[in-house]
């Protein structure tokens, strides 16, 4: 197969950058699309140009480390499938591919098309734990979980910290992936103590990272690659409402939260 | 004279670890805040061992060359974790998960490291769960269990097939909670390339900022690798990308003894290869095979019209299958442990039944499973991982049996550690697959896992606490000291002449290169000529890197082919290490298998009497032979036995 790429290239943070146009042949339709990338690159070496940056690791669909916008959709045309997991058989030989970075403020460019992402990390690091020391835990029989509750927990887990349902969002939103977080940790039973300060926590680093709300237009959803559900945001909201309402009532009995 | 010595606990086999934990010397806490540790890697191991050792009150430093920790390779792992809890209650107990791992290791693994392995595992369970991590439940809200390969009974934790993502975040939101508390210190998209000696004590590491090239002194009063295993030495292999030899190479060179390197495990349940520009293998989790049936066409004819595309497997009747697993080791079946599985595959292969278009692949049958218990539980059994093989393959498990074949998969070999899991150099520990101590020849599924967490969790931060108390005086480090000076320049001066060799050929090149003299004469089956060809071939692949290697971008940028040239160049001294411990191993075992010593009934052939030993390497200089060093296995209470699963 050939194709025409149109690719995002950025030396810097404050480079200004700009798509440029390459040519490539002979491409094999069970090559990854990051195989191609890969081919590519070698090519540009063999000519001692700058091969394009990208981020990727595992290459297995579960790191969430490779992530672009492939003619302007994150991870490319196929439903719940990561970049790496996408293969060239799913475009038409001889087409042009738009392949860009991330864009929000909230990842700003590294270099070409990797985006930096600590942004999720803060949100973690907010309270997207439940808070154990590892030692003198009870044994894990004694801590059951309803089968539903654990399945949907996982659901939840499932989600790889890609940025893809920032990258949908028209308002660069990072609720899916909260909303997973805060989803995977309230359904257990473990997590349910801290569920009111863990929601508060991360809602305002999320709000101080330089992301932007959620209107409901769903764009996550739709690109996500782990097929995470919405129904996790409506949970965060949900816990987000109770915990404020929680938080008035602890005031009056002299809590802070 | 280096002289090895484990320094296992002189206490009865069972009670050694709590003897050691009885007696073993504590800082206390004020003393902890004063005392720096780094921690490279941020895997299952490294993670864990970042999370507690901040919970405990230590300042720690933790790298990794990922945007973030949560991406280490140990997300990958999809099968499971063991743990004898016996929660099925069929029998199990801390024994016999101690009998199965020395037994599946080929015993070349030490008794003392995997008995206390096997005693800590329901532990590892026990803080997982009040992490959150979401293990697979009964109805009743108790926690699942499923058999997995090289064992008889249900121990094996898993969430579904994506085990390790779970674990791994568990242990990264426990760090990320010591990192929000100041105890834990993040240094992402760094490149650990050197480990600083002072005194002969490890002080710290030169790491290299990759975003901008940056060269970083960074010093600690203990060392901690837990950077993972040195399969992409193979170039093809189920390892991520990014992973690499280069700390534990580094401290390599810096006197730590590299062990038993030639031990890699290749993992029977592959997707197979398909071309020339594939860039890694991916693992189909072994837990396939509790359900799905391995087999060949009996008849030449059809396979040779299967890799012709002219038959389908659906239309060769079940008369006409050869189910070699069932058929040679009936007591486990599918089930055998992964060593037996791979070389069976490659047996029927090389013998000329392999059913994919290259012949190098075999059939992983669901059809009975799915007669059996139904698609919809076929599906939550495994959907996620047959949609993984629909998506590369573009083939439908459900319908067709997936094509598999052996590929690259752990590597069992690494630093030598004694009981503490220290190296031979003062102060420099190595936990998780970075060191040699628990896997012996072999690795049973779902063990990996299980050990990554044990050393994290629950075994440095014990014995760290020995060799820091001896540390409470010494100030913080000072980087300005000249072996910091000496380091650095060491690590800048090999970045310019990577850069400068300005060859012809791209990093790729050599290190696609260096993967087929590795496979072909170093991989699932070795003999004496063809190892010693390979030392011949990766000589003059080394002197070929090192002026015609050629390296695009500058030294201050982000530049991902000099990363990967620093790699590949450890990758290229390495494979001449792997090759002469595996000419020196001449014996079978476990997933190394030597030619010359089989059994009339082509099994692997043990040499008990003259190879039960750890071969521990030391570096001798750049151009010096390594010389070898001896750590005898002793066997007091399991009695080494021909392995067999018939």
């Amino acid at each position: 197969m050939i194709f025409t790429l149109k690719i995002w290239r950025q030396k810097n943070a404050t480079d200004k950058g700009g798509l440029v146009t390459y040519k490539i042949g002979d491409v094999s339709p069970d090559s990854s699309f990051l195989e191609m990338l890969d081919q590519l690159n070698q090519q540009l070496v063999g000519k001692g140009e700058d091969p394009v940056a990208f981020d990727h690791d595992c290459r297995e669909g579960i790191c969430g480390a490779c992530g672009l916008y492939i003619n302007g959709r994150p991870h490319g045309p196929l439903k719940g499938t990561t970049t790496c997991q996408l293969h060239m058989r799913a475009f038409r030989d001889g087409e042009t591919i738009y392949i860009e970075p991330w864009r929000s403020e909230a990842f700003p460019i590294v270099r070409d098309l990797i985006v930096d992402r600590s942004a999720f990390d803060k949100i973690i690091q907010a309270g997207g734990y439940i808070s154990v020391n590892s030692g003198g835990m009870p044994d894990a029989n004694t801590i059951p979980v309803p089968k539903p509750n654990a399945d949907s927990a996982f659901d939840a887990a499932a989600c790889i910290g890609c940025g893809a349902c920032v990258a949908a969002c028209p308002n660069a939103s990072p609720m899916l992936f909260v909303g997973a977080k805060i989803s995977h940790l309230a359904l257990l039973p473990q997590g349910r103590i801290e569920a009111a300060r863990r929601v508060q926590k991360m809602v305002a680093a999320m709000d101080t990272l330089g992301f932007g709300n959620c209107s409901n237009a769903y764009a996550c959803q739709a690109e996500c690659p782990k097929e995470i559900s919405v129904a996790n945001i409506a949970r965060m909201n949900r816990e987000f409402l109770a915990a404020k309402m929680f938080a008035e009532k602890e005031k009056n009995v002299g809590f802070t939260l | 004279m280096i002289k090895l010595n484990a320094n296992a606990p002189n206490a009865p086999l069972a009670d050694q670890w709590d003897a050691y934990k009885a007696s073993c010397k504590l800082v206390n806490p004020n003393n902890k805040r004063k005392l720096d540790i780094i921690v490279v890697g941020t895997g299952l191991a490294g993670a864990s061992a970042a999370a507690t050792l901040g919970q405990l009150g230590y300042n720690v430093k933790s790298f990794c060359y990922q945007d973030t920790p949560r991406r280490a390779h140990s997300i990958a792992a999809q099968g499971g974790i063991n743990a004898a809890k016996n929660y099925q209650n069929d029998g199990d107990n801390v024994y016999r998960l101690f009998y199965d791992t020395i037994k599946g290791g080929d015993y070349r693994s030490r008794e003392s490291n995997v008995y206390r392995l096997a005693s800590i595992s329901p532990e590892i369970i026990d803080i997982c769960v009040a992490q959150g991590v979401p293990f697979a439940r009964e109805y009743g809200g108790l926690l699942a269990n499923r058999s997995f390969g090289g064992a008889q009974v249900s121990r094996t934790f898993y969430a579904r097939g994506q085990t390790g993502q779970q674990l791994l975040i568990g242990a990264y939101s426990a760090m990320s909670r010591q990192i929000a508390e100041g105890r834990v210190k993040l240094y992402s998209r760094r490149d650990v390339l050197d480990i600083v000696i002072v005194d002969g004590k490890a002080r710290g590491v030169i790491a290299r900022n990759l975003v901008t090239g940056e060269i970083e002194r960074h010093s600690a009063h203990a060392v901690v690798l837990a950077t993972g295993g040195y399969g992409n030495v193979f170039y093809l292999s189920t390892n991520a990308m990014g992973s690499n030899v280069t700390p534990a190479w580094s401290a390599y060179k810096k006197g730590a003894l590299f062990a038993n390197p030639c031990f890699t495990q290749i993992h029977p349940t592959c997707i197979p290869v398909h071309g020339e520009f594939q860039s890694k293998l991916t693992l189909m989790s072994e837990s396939l095979r509790n359900d799905g049936r391995i087999w060949v066409p009996k008849e030449m004819e059809d396979a040779e019209l299967i890799r012709q595309k002219k038959l389908r497997p659906e239309q060769i009747h079940e008369s006409k299958r050869d189910y070699y697993l069932e058929r040679r080791y009936p007591a486990f079946g599918n089930l055998v442990p992964r060593d037996v599985a791979s070389r069976a595959a490659k047996e029927r292969c090389d013998a000329g039944y392999g059913v994919s278009t290259s012949g190098r692949a075999v059939y992983l049958d669901f059809s009975a499973a799915i007669e059996r218990l139904g698609r919809s539980e076929i599906s939550a059994r495994y959907g996620n991982l047959f949609q993984m093989y629909q998506r590369i393959v573009d083939d439908n498990p459900y319908r067709t049996p997936m094509m598999i074949y052996p590929a690259v998969h752990y590597t069992m070999g690494g630093l030598w550690v004694d009981y503490e899991l220290m190296t031979t150099v003062p102060g420099l520990y190595s936990i998780g697959e970075c060191n040699f101590s628990d896997h012996g020849a072999n690795r049973l599924g779902a063990s990996a896992l299980m050990q990554g967490l044990a050393d994290g969790y629950f075994i440095l931060p014990y014995t760290i606490s020995g060799y820091l108390s001896s540390e409470i005086n010494t100030p913080p480090i000072a980087t300005t000291l000249p072996e910091f000076h000496h380091a650095a320049r060491e690590v800048s001066d090999r970045l310019a002449r990577l850069k400068e060799t300005n060859g012809k050929e791209s990093v790729d090149h050599f290190h696609r290169h260096l993967g087929k003299i590795m496979w072909e004469y170093c991989g699932m089956s070795r003999n004496e000529a063809g190892l010693t060809k390979a030392l011949g071939l990766i000589a003059a692949l080394k002197q070929e890197f090192a002026s015609g290697v050629k390296i695009p971008g500058g030294l201050k940028e982000y530049n991902p082919e000099l990363e990967k040239a620093w790699r590949v160049q450890d990758f290229i001294e390495l494979g001449d290490l792997m090759v002469r411990d595996a000419l020196l191993r001449k014996e079978s075992c476990g997933g190394h298998f030597r030619e010359e010593y089989q059994t009339p009934d082509h099994e692997a052939l043990r040499n008990d009497d003259e190879f039960a030993f750890v071969a521990a390497w030391e570096h001798k200089g750049r151009d010096a032979a390594p010389d070898m060093h001896r750590e005898e296995l002793r066997f007091e209470t399991v009695k080494p036995s021909q392995r067999s699963y018939k």
